[in-house]
Formats: structure tokens, C-alpha cells, sequence
């Protein structure tokens, strides 16, 4: 981790909506390069608003936001698949190097490196009414991972996901994220799922948004399914469930 | 027979039952051809004016494909003209509710005046066919998935990438829907102001051989005009279903499209 040259900086940043009721407030971060950073909280504390300004794609009403240069790609991933219904799981991939005007030669390559790295390379033409709900998300996973970026946002990836299909897609982020290195910010309301993947945890209370407590979880990468009953983990599940309690007793009524 | 050959054909045959009855009746009671005439004669009658009948039923075919067709370009033309800008669309919107809900036969005498009767014909079957697709069409554009805007905001789409990749594909299954209403009711209007035209002696398609013939009593030959005009709708809904079961067959929406 290099925290000296974060790959995206918070200060004070300040969100409020048309009717002046605030979603962010006073929200400072950074994200190293590389760090795996979950952000969890109760439904309506704004994380979605933040994962949004990390993005860019939501303007602060006030504080300073630092974002990845240009050449920094970021790759998001929503929590429905958002796939276009028309294209094969190909196109979908492809999207992304297509916006940005990517030669046809390169663009089969990568388009099928990303597949492959989400184990799917053999359903490349796929439209996605042919594909389960979990094979969905890896196709926008892959659509993410094809710009190869250098911060991968999450918003709540796995929450429409069964169980299984949610553990073995944690899995293979875990594994994804330790062999390519970039940085992912994820958004989540399962305690468990961001102490396992993630090595900081952020505690958002709501009305207004804002950041009440950090976890760090000193474990190395990739972690699998034994992670998870490792007594370090329970420990921290506990810590971090008892902290988000607390934000909603501070919170108003819920 | 198989069974799915036969559910197949229970339409064709619920038809020809009806048309078996319809003879029956006539032959039995000995019905005079003024009154009812028979299908036979019908069919007899659709032979035997051949000429006419098919001149007639061109010009209006000609008419209503042209009105589909204008409308089809001016309603998307319109809509992405709303979807680029908000104020024009406030703008226009009431002027294009006005002339949907005032009923097109009320319109018809007043446009023959202004116009030619085959201007005329055309201007009120495009506008009857207008409106659905415009709406369709504004809806369509306005369908697109938040989450896909935002990916294609965050990977710097320009405008026309957003329209192209995004937008249009979004629209497509709507503006299918659209046509598929927007065929029907172009042919509607076609008659209506056919009708208004034939009633003052102008004009030369199937209305206008309706109410001349009803003019002369010739109903066999009335019966004949309506034939070929339902055949007509029948031959534009098959198409439009067709061709939006042929657009949007990769999509879970194509394989819902059905006949009935």
C-alpha cells in the first residue's frame, strides 16, 4: 500500500438534493492503490451517493474530490447485471473498449481475456436471457475488468444473488483482485462479506451519510472459504456488526 | 393430423364454419342478393370487378403504406427531437394531443377543402397513425436503464454513441409495438377520409367504391370492397408482427411477440 499517493481522495465532501436534505456529509477517505476498501452501512446511509462521486458520475455540493487521471480506467459494477438484453455477453464485454473507440484487433483479445478471467469464455455468445443471475454479474464483472482498470467499483454486486453463487463469486473477486492488483471499492450491507474481502471496512451511519468507525483486517490475499471461520474473522464480524448497531442508534428512528 | 397442426388450423376453420352458416342462411331463407348476398356471391363479385375492385384497393394501399410510413419517420423524427430537448417537446406535446383526440372523420371534410383528395386522404391517415408511434417512440427513448447511462457516461460516450448504441436499441421493441397499432390505424384513417371524399364524389379507393355502390345498391359488390379492406388490416398486422418477431429475435420480448 502506498498511502502516500492515494488513488482517490475524499475531503469534507458534502452532498445535498434539490430539497437541501443532506446524503453526504463531511465524508473523508482515500483509496491506496491496490487497497481493497468495503464501505457498509444500512440501506439509505448514501453509500451508493459516494460510490457514485468516487465515479465521477455525481458532482459534491461541497469538499474536494481527487479521482484517478485520465489513463486511470475505473470499471464499475451495479447491483442489477444492467447488461444490454439485445447484445451477446461478447458485446456487453465489449462495450466499454467500444465507447473508448478501441481498435477491432485488440479489442477480441481482451474482450476474451476478460471472459476467461471471469470463467466464462465459453459463453462469449450468450444474450443474457440465456445466462443464470450469477453468470449475469460476471459478465458485468468482466465488462469492469476489460478496461483494465486501476479502481473497480462495487455497488452491492452480490445482494440479488443466492447464497452459493454469492460465496463463489466473493471467491473469485478475492482472487481476481490479488492477481491484478487494482484497486476495488465495494459497496455492501453484509457484514461478513466485507470483512472477508476487504482489508479496510467503513462504517456509514445515514440521514446524513457519513463515516463513523474503520475496521482494518490484517489478512492476506487471496482469501477463500477457510477465511471465514478463521477466529480473526468471527472476531471482527462481531466488532464491526456492534459498531453498525451503534450507527443506528445514533441514526433516527428506522 | 397432429394435434398442433390441428390447434393451428382451429382459426381457419372456426372462419370457414361461419362462412358454411352465412350460405346456409341465405340459400335457406332465399334471401335476395340486395338484402344479404351469399359468400359465393361475394367471391363471385371480387372475380367479376376484378379490375376495378383492384385499382381501388392499390390506390388506398398506396395511401395507407405512405401515411405508415411518414408517420413511422415523423414520429421518430419528433420524439428524438423531445429527447434532445425537454422545452420542445412541452411545446409541441399539446398541439400533437389535439389532433389525436379531435376523431379524424370531423377533421377529413375540412382537409378535403384545403386539399387535393389524395393529400388529403394521406394528411388524415398520417395523422391517425401519427400519434402511437410518437409516443411509443418518446416512451422507448425514455426506457433506458439508469445503470447503462451511467456506464456509458463514465467511459465518455459522445452524444451520437449514447443515441446509436443505447438509446435506439432501448426504443426498438416500443417502436415496433407502435407500428404494429400505428398499421391498423393508418388504414382507419385512410377509410374515414375516403368515405368524406366518396360522399362528395371525389376520391378512388375502396371507401369510395363503397359508398358509390351503396348509391347504387350493388351490396355484393359493397361486401367485396370490405373483404379486400379487411384483408388489408389483416395483411398489415401479420407484417408488422412479422417483422418485430424478426427484429427482436434475440430478445426475450421477440419470443412473446405473438399473432393474437
Amino acid at each position: 500500500m502506498n498511502a502516500a499517493t492515494p488513488l482517490v481522495a475524499l475531503e469534507r465532501v458534502g452532498l445535498s438534493f434539490g430539497n437541501g436534505a443532506p446524503v453526504l456529509q463531511e465524508v473523508s477517505l482515500s483509496v491506496a492503490k491496490g487497497e481493497f476498501l468495503a464501505l457498509i452501512g444500512a440501506s439509505g446511509c448514501g453509500k451508493s451517493t459516494l460510490l457514485r462521486v468516487m465515479a465521477g458520475l455525481q458532482q459534491p455540493t461541497s469538499g474536494r474530490v481527487a479521482r484517478p487521471q485520465a489513463s486511470d480506467n475505473i470499471g464499475i459494477v451495479f447491483q442489477d447485471a444492467t447488461l444490454m438484453p439485445w447484445a451477446s455477453a461478447f458485446d456487453n464485454v465489449a462495450l466499454p473498449l467500444r465507447l473508448r473507440h478501441t481498435p477491432r484487433a485488440a479489442l477480441h483479445d481482451r474482450v476474451m481475456t476478460a471472459l476467461a478471467q471471469v470463467g466464462l469464455a465459453d459463453r462469449a455468445a450468450a444474450r443474457p436471457h440465456e445466462l443464470s443471475g450469477g453468470m449475469k454479474m460476471r459478465v458485468a464483472l468482466a465488462r469492469a475488468l476489460v478496461v483494465e482498470p486501476s479502481l473497480l467499483l462495487l455497488d452491492e454486486p452480490f445482494a440479488a444473488l443466492d447464497e452459493i453463487t454469492r460465496l463463489r463469486l466473493s471467491d473469485d473477486l478475492s482472487s481476481l483482485q490479488a492477481k491484478l492488483g487494482m484497486a476495488v471499492v465495494f459497496v455492501t450491507h453484509a457484514v461478513s462479506e466485507s470483512v472477508a474481502l476487504a482489508d479496510r471496512v467503513l462504517v456509514m451511519a445515514r440521514a446524513p451519510g457519513r463515516i463513523m468507525a474503520q475496521f482494518t483486517v490484517d489478512a492476506p490475499h487471496p482469501r477463500h472459504q477457510d477465511f471465514r471461520q478463521a477466529a480473526a474473522f468471527l472476531t471482527m464480524v462481531a466488532e464491526v456488526s456492534a459498531s453498525l448497531r451503534q450507527t443506528l442508534h445514533a441514526g433516527d428512528d428506522l | 393430423m397432429t394435434a398442433s397442426l390441428r390447434y393451428r388450423l382451429l382459426p381457419l376453420l372456426s372462419v370457414l364454419v361461419l362462412l358454411a352458416l352465412w350460405q346456409g342462411l341465405v340459400m335457406g331463407l332465399a334471401l335476395r342478393p340486395f338484402v344479404l348476398p351469399a359468400p359465393s356471391l361475394i367471391v363471385h363479385t371480387l372475380l367479376h370487378d376484378r379490375a376495378l375492385l383492384d385499382a381501388a384497393a392499390l390506390v388506398t394501399l398506396r395511401t395507407t403504406l405512405q401515411a405508415l410510413g411518414l408517420a413511422a419517420f415523423g414520429g421518430l423524427g419528433l420524439a428524438l427531437l423531445f429527447a434532445q430537448s425537454p422545452g420542445i417537446g412541452r411545446a409541441l406535446f399539446p398541439i400533437a394531443v389535439i389532433l389525436q383526440v379531435t376523431p379524424i372523420i370531423a377533421i377529413a371534410p375540412l382537409l378535403l377543402i384545403y386539399l387535393s383528395t389524395h393529400a388529403a386522404v394521406l394528411l388524415a391517415a398520417f395523422l391517425v397513425a401519427f400519434f402511437p408511434l410518437l409516443a411509443a417512440c418518446v416512451q422507448g427513448l425514455g426506457a433506458v436503464d439508469p445503470g447503462l447511462a451511467d456506464l456509458f457516461a463514465l467511459s465518455g460516450a459522445s452524444r451520437w454513441q449514447e443515441l446509436r448504441l443505447l438509446r435506439l436499441p432501448t426504443m426498438l421493441p416500443w417502436f415496433l409495438g407502435g407500428l404494429r397499432v400505428a398499421g391498423g390505424l393508418a388504414l382507419i384513417g385512410a377509410i374515414v377520409a375516403e368515405l368524406a371524399a366518396g360522399a362528395s364524389g371525389a376520391g378512388s379507393g375502396l371507401a369510395t367504391v363503397i359508398v358509390e355502390s351503396g348509391f347504387q345498391l350493388n351490396i355484393p359488390r359493397m361486401y367485396a370492397a370490405l373483404v379486400i379492406i379487411s384483408a388489408m388490416g389483416i395483411g398489415l398486422f401479420a407484417i408488422t408482427t412479422w417483422l418485430a418477431r424478426w427484429l427482436l429475435r434475440h430478445r426475450p420480448e421477440g419470443r412473446q411477440q405473438s399473432w393474437a
